[in-house]
This record gives structure tokens, sequence and C-alpha cells, in this order.
């Protein structure tokens, strides 16, 4: 799991059929200093995360399990809206 | 298995369900020699650890589903052990 923030949405009309009515988010991964680190993903949402929101996300093949058909070709995918980090200076 | 230090916790009121009552926290990759490495990521914790500990943490499904006793879960990043010590050649450091 990673830590990520919704920076957008992502409308898609013609997709596979196992992705129909799957929301899709933009999600820029955060580093430690919870600045931007590397390429932004799209992500499933089934959390109802929205943008400026800082989640939790999945990547690779458990990502797809979090939608009710798992057949389905998502690698990456908002488990958590995240309320609060606490963490400790290294 | 991959060494990592803990060195956060992670609060989330809204979640997927198989992340209910689950602890997760912020867990970063060490070298055998304490020093970090590699990116942060956000695991289950299994084992009541605590900011600080050096553990080892699994980041596959299918080990994960064992460790947390369920099965075609949506996560795959979990801590599977506590270190105590990491011997490193004749040196013997301890990471702590």
């Amino acid at each position: 799991m990673k830590i990520g923030r919704v920076t957008g949405t992502v409308v898609s009309t013609r997709k596979l059929e196992s992705l129909e009515g799957i929301k899709l988010l933009l999600v820029q991964p955060l580093d430690d200093n919870m600045e931007n680190s590397g390429n932004p993903v799209v992500a499933c949402d089934t959390v109802q995360a929205g943008s400026g929101d800082i989640v939790i996300f999945e990547g690779g093949r458990e990502a797809a399990l979090t939608l009710d058909n798992w057949y389905n070709p998502a690698d990456a995918a908002v488990i958590g809206i995240i309320d609060q980090i606490d963490q400790v200076g290294k | 298995m991959t060494l990592a230090r803990v060195t956060g916790t992670v609060v989330s009121t809204v979640k997927v369900e198989a992340l209910e009552g689950l602890k997760l926290l912020i867990v970063h990759p060490v070298n055998p020699d304490g020093s970090f490495t590699g990116k942060q990521m956000v695991a289950v914790d299994s084992l009541q650890s605590g900011i600080g500990d050096d553990v080892l943490i699994i980041d596959e499904g299918g080990s994960a589903g064992i460790i947390l006793e369920m099965s075609s879960q949506p996560i795959r990043t979990v801590i599977a052990a506590i270190v105590d010590s990491v011997d490193i050649g004749k040196e013997g450091k301890n990471v702590h």
C-alpha cells in the first residue's frame, strides 16, 4: 500500500465491461515528506475519495479485488482515505 | 520479505471493508545496517508493532492473505515479524 494525493478524476465512456460504473481517479504518489514522487497513476475508487484527499492506494493484482467483479484488469485502486498521519522524524 | 522500520501510524475512517479493524503503519525499508533505503509504504500490522520497531514486511498478496487469514483481499503489504537483531558478517551489528 502506498500513500498518494487525489489530483483529479478520469472520465472514460468506452471501456471494458468489467470497469463499467467504476470511478477512476488520478492519484499522485507521495514521498516521506508528502511531496510528489513519481508519475501519477489512474486508480479505481471504492471509497468515494475526491480531489485533494490523501489516500491509501494499492497496486498490482490485489487492486482488482476491491471491485465486486474480481475478473477485471485494474492495477491500482484507492482503498482508504487518510484522516491523520503520525510520523516521527528520521 | 523486506527489512523495514516503522516510522509512523496512519488513521483512516473511510476504507474498504477488508481493512476494517486493522492497524495501519508507515514502514520505510532499511538496509541491514539500519540506514533507510527505497520508498516508504503503508503496511497492515498483525503483531502489535510500534514506531521505531524494525520489522519484516511482506509485499505480496497471497502471503498477506495467509497472515491475515483472509482470501481474495485487496491487501498485499503486511508486517510479518518484529526483528530483534541483524548480524552482518563478523561485525554482528545490532540494528537497535
